[in-house]
């Protein structure tokens, strides 16, 4: 029988995503940060490689996609933070809706804070450095794919380093070889898009690697949670 | 019948069992290790003809090759011994996983090592982008992680467990990365030595390959052995075993 004074899954997801969205917005600063990051890091490459745009073309979308990552990488770390020191994190798991759940709503509002501005300016980035505009929308559904499996993975990896005081540089470390294949699928479909060749296939991988991780990642989240919290 | 099998494989996940066995493998698995490696050695280097195209350099592979094996094979190791820690938190599974991954790492970065030395000679270059290169390098990155995150713990059990499931990560990680990369870029020949199917390598040159493959799998049962035991000595300082083995320590 279900206790009246329980509140819904539905609703316990909505007050979750609601909640983190809120603090969030009430940080708006430290939303901007990593968009900030990502243009300084990308107005350095002409100023390394030259301002030629023949080899800016034949770079940006590469350039673009590592960049988003590095940017992603650098905010990636605060996901759960705020909530382990102030001890809502241990509330979370102590509630009777299934912890995966919630977790999936805690990664989505960190992407929806993190990730989406970055799409936001990436078409900016690659103008800088002159990505033709026919693969514009390839990098847009590339990224639109890749940063929620990023967020995904990464969420999985925060929660193992959970116990940790610092875990900046150990966090890229464990992320690496995580994001390969991210990385091989979406530059693939990018550099398949700029020679005019079909790139449904790479992101057709993407796309089905970003269900797996829908379903997989919240569920592995949790569990490494319990793991790094349990003392 | 055969119930001894797991009667003994129960009494073996203690750590003082565990210990004194250990103890007593570990300098025939050594010795032995260091008795096959040099025949080995000497099978390859001295007893082998020199290969028709690349000459005395391909002699390498004696090293090379057994190491990459191993690389992967320890890595299995410690991904089986990982899912048993989460499982059935078995102390000694926990500590088998993490012993194993210094050792994984060394014997990959020995394979790139190798590996690129005989490239600059082959290949003319000593690192190219290539599928098996690139899952190598992401492998020791795997290792690396591992032990890192084992490190940044102060409970030492606590990191191994986050550590193993980490490792249980990569697991299904390095077939996702071998297969990305595979269809990203490939330069490196395919396997020469099948085990399914006749393998194309001359008898004269396998012989010394599968001997040094059994020294380095000794090698690292006798590693394995010296760490887990030094480790567990480590976790269970408070234990009465432990204090046992002391006293005898001291009485000489």
């Amino acid at each position: 029988m279900l206790d009246a004074r329980r509140p819904g899954l539905a609703h316990a997801c909505a007050a979750v995503l609601r909640r983190d969205l809120t603090l969030a917005w009430r940080q708006r600063g430290d939303m901007v940060l990593p968009v900030l990051y990502a243009l300084i890091v990308t107005s350095l490459f002409p100023f390394a490689l030259g301002p030629e745009s023949a080899l800016l073309k034949r770079i940006a979308g590469g350039v673009v996609l590592v960049t988003v990552l590095l940017a992603m990488l650098l905010a990636l770390d605060a996901m759960f933070r705020s909530d382990i020191e102030d001890g809502s994190l241990e509330q979370l798991m102590l509630a009777p809706q299934p912890l995966a759940l919630m977790l999936g709503m805690k990664i989505l509002a960190h992407w929806l804070a993190t990730a989406l501005p970055l799409i936001v300016v990436a078409p900016l980035l690659a103008g800088m450095l002159h990505l033709p505009a026919a693969v514009m929308p390839v990098l847009l559904t590339a990224l639109l794919l890749a940063t929620p499996l990023l967020s995904l993975l990464g969420g999985i990896l925060v929660a193992l380093t959970a116990g940790t005081r610092r875990s900046g540089m150990l966090l890229a470390l464990m992320l690496l070889p995580l994001c390969v294949p991210v990385v091989i699928f979406a530059a693939g479909a990018l550099a398949a898009a700029q020679e005019g060749l079909p790139w449904t296939a790479p992101i057709a991988w993407l796309g089905a690697a970003l269900v797996m991780a829908v379903v997989l990642a919240p569920l592995a989240c949790a569990a490494a949670l319990r793991i790094a919290l349990d003392s | 019948m055969a119930n001894w099998i797991p009667l003994w494989l129960h009494k073996l996940s203690s750590p003082p069992v565990f210990y004194r066995v250990a103890g007593r493998l570990r300098p025939w698995a050594m010795a032995l290790a260091l008795l096959l490696g040099l025949v080995a050695l000497y099978g390859g280097l001295v007893l082998a003809p020199p290969d028709y195209q690349q000459g005395d350099d391909y002699r390498i592979i004696f090293i090379h090759v057994p190491c990459a094996w191993m690389s992967l094979f320890i890595y299995g190791v410690m991904g089986a011994a990982a899912f048993i820690a989460l499982v059935w938190r078995i102390k000694l599974a926990e500590v088998v996983a993490m012993a194993s991954a210094p050792i994984g790492a060394a014997f990959t970065f020995i394979t790139l090592v190798t590996g690129s030395l005989w490239g600059v000679r082959m290949w003319g270059t000593w690192w190219t982008w290539d599928a098996r290169l690139t899952s190598e390098l992401v492998l020791l990155f795997l290792y690396l992680g591992v032990i890192a995150l084992h490190h940044s713990f102060e409970d030492r059990r606590q990191g191994a467990r986050t550590a193993a499931f980490l490792a249980l990560i990569g697991i299904v990680n390095v077939p996702i990365v071998h297969f990305s990369v595979n269809w990203w870029n490939t330069l490196h020949q395919g396997s020469t030595i099948k085990l399914l199917g006749p393998s194309t390598i001359a008898p004269s040159m396998i012989w010394p390959l599968l001997t040094m493959m059994i020294a380095t799998k000794l090698y690292y049962l006798a590693s394995l052995c010296g760490r887990v035991r030094s480790d567990l000595l480590a976790l269970e300082g408070g234990k009465d075993w432990v204090r046992q083995i002391a006293e005898q320590e001291v009485r000489g």
